[in-house]
């Protein structure tokens, strides 16, 4: 899984790299410049059609943050879908999201109830460092009680050692 | 944080007996030392509760691992003046359970029984013991008790109550039954997860976690009364509950202020006061027999170990140092040790540690052991195992020799902790 993200996240930014350069030889301009301002201004609040959280290419889509055992850090191959989530919701004051922290089965249910909660709690951090809102987000840990994989092996436990980006609420 | 609340989530059956199915295969695997030969001639008067009866003594003594059966076939007395000490010797008991038992005409059930020496030929113990029309198996584990108290020197608890959740693809259930597994009574059944029950030390109040409310809550419940009341509902995740002894404060874990920290607070909400300060995950409290510390897990030295700090706050101190990880810690009831889920070599094993000495044993043979609980006697360890792909309940002696495998019909057994003595 952990995988298959990194390369949306790619393909995304290798996307975004090779549309860059044609916008930028013709965004000199000055008629454009107002226009594109627009559109992009922050205060917009409704999702439109063009809502990048509904966009299968967006690197938006990608709402699972995975980690090594025992670990709460965001590592850096997640970094970039964190901080495109968080300057999403930087621009969308309305959108919130609930962030749910989970563990695989490696330690008691407590522990990993307490694991899960300091995953969410980091990628909180890191989503308010990136521009989101306290009140746009709201942390909560499953521990191990809702295992996405269950089975007594790597394949299962690293599915389960992740944060869910909860926008559904 | 007070909240009363009404779910359509919540069903439960107040806690009277209800007819019993077994809702527990239990397997035994081991034997004691020594195993002490005992007769139990089932009682005369009315020989169908006498059968009954027997039933329930022979299964409570048997799966101590203490006890061999002495065969009482062609053998009958129910009174002392009946008793033929040689026809036992020569099947080799030491000792000869008798007695009689009958139904009153308001449908009480009236037991005396008698335990002899057979060697001595003296009496050990007699006694009436009684209960309600439908508590047979209540008169059986009475007896048992005073059997096994007897003939070991150590308390029964036969009579006591364990709680557990059974988890199934679409529900939790959190089951409240005897400790052989029957008379299981619904204390919840949820949607979302339940973990983590603890008894109040009286026996009449259940505290657990409940993910009803979309996190980890921590809720007290009545078994008698049809109340239930969620304590803890503060940012993140609210956990562990943990009862002092004198049931007036519950210990708790929350993460309102930050990471995972260790709380007292009152079983009735609020009274909230902060025990731990670090940065680290503490968790699992467990108050010692003396009310006056508090062990816990935490990895505030860099991975899960077990602590101890007085109750009032103060320098925890660390207790493990075995290589891995240690887990769920709990007092025993004589305060002497403390048993644990040790995570070593990729399996969780169940562990004590004496205080005195400091010296660890290793109780089981490894796998997904986790959530040890003493009996009320400090002789018997409950906790969560796995076996044929499901998750079952099982016991330890404390001397590591005879283990209880105890399978729920369906579903997943989780989360197992002993009641207190009745």
């Amino acid at each position: 899984m952990k995988k298959l993200v990194i390369s949306i996240v790619l393909l995304n930014l290798l996307a975004a790299c090779a549309s860059q350069k044609p916008k930028e030889m013709t965004a000199a301009p000055a008629p454009v410049a107002p226009v594109a301002a627009v559109a992009t201004a922050p205060a917009m609040a409704a999702p439109t059609a063009m809502d990048p959280l509904n966009d299968p290419q967006s690197i938006l889509a990608g709402r699972s943050v995975f980690y090594p055992f025992d670990i709460s850090a965001v590592q850096d191959a997640d970094k970039p879908l964190v901080q495109a989530h968080a300057k999403y919701l930087g621009e969308n004051a309305a959108r919130k999201v609930r962030l749910e922290g989970n563990c695989d089965e490696r330690g008691s249910n407590e522990y990993n109830l307490g694991l899960g909660q300091r995953r969410a709690d980091g990628v909180e951090k890191m989503l308010k460092l990136g521009g989101a809102k306290a009140d746009q987000l709201t942390t909560v840990s499953y521990g191990e009680e809702k295992p996405r994989a269950t089975g007594h092996d790597e394949a299962a436990w690293s599915q389960n050692r992740r944060t869910d980006l909860n926008y559904a609420q | 944080m007070l909240k009363i609340v009404h779910t359509i989530l919540v069903i439960w059956m107040l806690a009277q007996a209800s007819v019993a199915n077994a809702a527990l295969d239990i397997e035994i695997i081991g034997a004691g030392e020594h195993q002490i030969p005992v007769a139990l001639v089932p009682m005369g008067g009315d020989l169908e509760l006498g059968q009954a009866i027997n039933d329930v003594i022979t299964g409570d003594l048997q799966r101590t691992g203490l006890f061999r059966m002495v065969n009482t076939a062609g053998k009958s007395p129910h009174e002392t003046a009946e008793v033929n000490y040689a026809d036992w010797q020569v099947r080799g008991a030491v000792a000869l359970a008798i007695g009689s038992v009958n139904k009153q005409p308001n449908g009480h059930i009236e037991a005396r029984f008698h335990l002899l020496d057979a060697v001595k030929q003296t009496e050990l113990a007699g006694q009436a013991v009684s209960g309600g029309e439908t508590q047979f198996r209540a008169v059986g584990h009475r007896i048992a008790d005073l059997i096994y108290e007897k003939l070991t020197g150590d308390k029964g608890v036969f009579s006591t109550r364990i709680a557990y959740v059974n988890r199934q693809p679409k529900s939790f259930s959190l089951i409240v039954a005897d400790s052989d597994g029957y008379n299981e009574q619904v204390a919840l059944k949820s949607k979302e997860p339940i973990m983590s029950p603890s008894w109040s030390p009286d026996g009449i109040h259940l505290a657990y976690v409940s993910f009803e409310t979309g996190h980890a809550a921590v809720v007290v419940q009545s078994l008698y009364a049809n109340t239930r009341r969620v304590v803890a509902d503060f940012r993140g995740s609210n956990s562990a509950p943990a009862w002092s002894m004198d049931g007036r404060q519950l210990a708790v874990v929350l993460t309102r202020d930050g990471s995972s920290q260790i709380y007292l607070m009152s079983p009735e909400g609020g009274g909230i006061h902060r025990i731990t300060f670090s940065g680290a995950i503490d968790t699992e409290p467990n108050f010692s027999p003396d009310g006056k510390s508090l062990l816990f897990t935490s990895d505030r030295g860099g991975s899960p170990q077990i602590y101890q700090i007085p109750v009032e706050g103060g320098a925890a101190q660390r207790l493990t140092f075995a290589p891995g990880n240690c887990f769920s810690p709990r007092y025993s009831p004589d305060g002497k040790s403390f048993v644990f889920a040790h995570l070593t070599g990729g399996r969780f094993y169940i562990a004590v540690q004496d205080f005195q000495t400091g010296q660890m044993q290793t109780l089981t043979e490894g796998g997904w052991e986790k959530k040890p609980s003493f009996a009320p006697n400090s002789k018997i360890i409950l906790f969560a195992s796995e076996a044929r792909g499901r998750g079952i309940l099982a016991t330890v002696s404390s001397d590591g020799r005879v283990q209880q495998h105890m399978f729920t019909k369906n579903g997943d057994a989780r989360e197992p902790v002993w009641g207190p003595q009745p």
